[in-house]
């Protein structure tokens, strides 16, 4: 059919996501949020498979794929070398990965890259599980999820941990610009993708992305389990400038859920609503939601 | 001498994998009741959704993967999941 609008897009069409991929319509906003100069490195994971099949990409814009735990120390391998050749205003230089690939594996090089300060904004496509490999879980599973290696049994409820604070991490570590975001408000991606590339210096965001297969939902249904989230507390959306929160998005009243009805949408929590503890899985869950709700101000109207 | 250390392919060359193979259904936008909202554009995950003008959007077949993401997010019930015959 070729229709020039659709056919001239930066990611282009033709990778072989899943239908309803969270990850596809994330990294489709970031990178029509940032534009055609850039230059991105990709930790292995789903992003980097499904737009590069060999022999094809989906990709128009210079693009690199090395290993599944070094994306950000590609990134600034590629930052210095823009430097040393005084080419640094041709191109954004961005890290992108996955939730494994960046908590879990490439924790060490996120943090290098972090410390040595270099010019980067790192993206990191949240889809709470090793979507790629089958669904095991990473330090950004959330509490109680079933995955392949936190399955739920007789005596285990799924994931025994809580998501891990990354964004907090990048905050210590004097990340210029640490952001979360979500697939189920892209403009709010595109204009934080903006924010972050108009500041030099190590930006962080963190966009959580709902996995269709991995968490067991409609292909349909992304959007609405992306908005559950945010509006459960689950997953507060804000902006951290040089330390400091300097914008939150707000529950609006008539949209805000339980995370109970938050997490009866997907698949991945069903033996948390069967369970005959399943009450007091739920409170636990509802305890984090609280205490973000709290941290962050969530409720109420922007001053 | 020439070295290339790892593969190097051609940009957007997945466009020649055409996605209508993958559709259990098809949207069909019905252009009745648009109100302009993009959303069907917008939250399209395979960029597929194309504006004509203001208030009339389609999906490009060769690209759209029969989600339904589109017609979910549509607020005016302008858009209808359709099944695939072929
Ligand atoms: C060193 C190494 N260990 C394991 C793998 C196998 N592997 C490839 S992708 C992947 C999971 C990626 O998960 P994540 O980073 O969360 O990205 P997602 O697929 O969810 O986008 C794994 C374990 C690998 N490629 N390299």
């Amino acid at each position: 059919m070729a229709v020039e609008e659709v056919e001239s897009r930066l990611l282009a069409y033709g990778h072989t996501a899943c239908a309803g991929c969270g990850e596809a319509l994330a990294a489709r906003t970031v990178i029509e949020a940032a534009g055609p100069d850039v230059i991105i490195a990709n930790a292995t994971g789903c992003l980097e498979v499904f737009t590069t099949r060999f022999p094809r990409s989906a990709w128009r814009v210079p693009w690199i794929h090395s290993l599944f735990e070094n994306a950000a120390s590609v990134a600034s391998g590629i930052e210095v070398a823009l430097k040393a050749l005084e080419r640094s205003d041709e191109a954004k230089v961005i890290a992108q990965a996955g939730d494994g690939g960046t908590a879990d594996i490439g924790m060490g090089a996120f943090s290098g890259m972090l410390e040595r300060g270099h010019d980067i904004l790192y993206v990191c496509y949240d889809t709470e599980v090793y979507s790629n490999t089958g669904f095991q879980r990473s330090g950004l599973t959330p509490l109680y999820a079933h995955t392949t290696t936190s399955p739920a049994g007789e005596l285990t409820w799924g994931n025994a941990t809580r998501k891990k604070d990354l964004p907090s991490i990048a905050v210590d570590h004097g990340a210029v610009y640490v952001a979360t975001a979500s697939v189920g408000y892209p403009q709010d991606i595109t204009r934080k993708v903006k924010k972050a590339l108009s500041l030099s210096g190590p930006k962080y965001i963190q966009i959580h992305c709902p996995c269709v297969p991995g968490w067991g939902i409609e292909s349909h249904m992304t959007i609405r389990v992306a908005r559950a989230a945010v509006n459960s507390g689950l997953i507060p959306l804000f902006e951290i400038v040089e330390g400091n929160i300097i914008g939150v998005r707000k529950i609006k009243e008539d949209e805000r859920v339980s995370v109970e009805e938050y997490m009866k949408l997907q698949k991945r929590f069903s033996h948390v609503l069967k369970s005959p503890r399943g009450k007091d899985l739920i409170r636990q869950v509802q305890s984090i939601a609280n205490l973000n709700i709290e941290k962050f101000g969530l409720l109420g109207i922007n001053e | 001498m020439k070295q290339v250390f790892g593969i190097v392919v051609q940009p957007g060359t997945s466009r020649e994998e055409k996605k209508t193979g993958w559709r259990v259904f098809r949207p069909k936008f019905k252009q009745e009741a648009c109100i302009g909202c993009r959303n069907c554009h917008m939250f399209c995950p395979d960029g597929a959704v194309y504006r004509i003008d203001k208030k009339k959007f389609d999906a490009d077949l060769d690209a759209c993967k029969g989600c339904g993401i589109c017609a979910e997010m549509c607020p005016v019930d302008d858009i209808e999941m359709l099944l695939e015959r072929n």
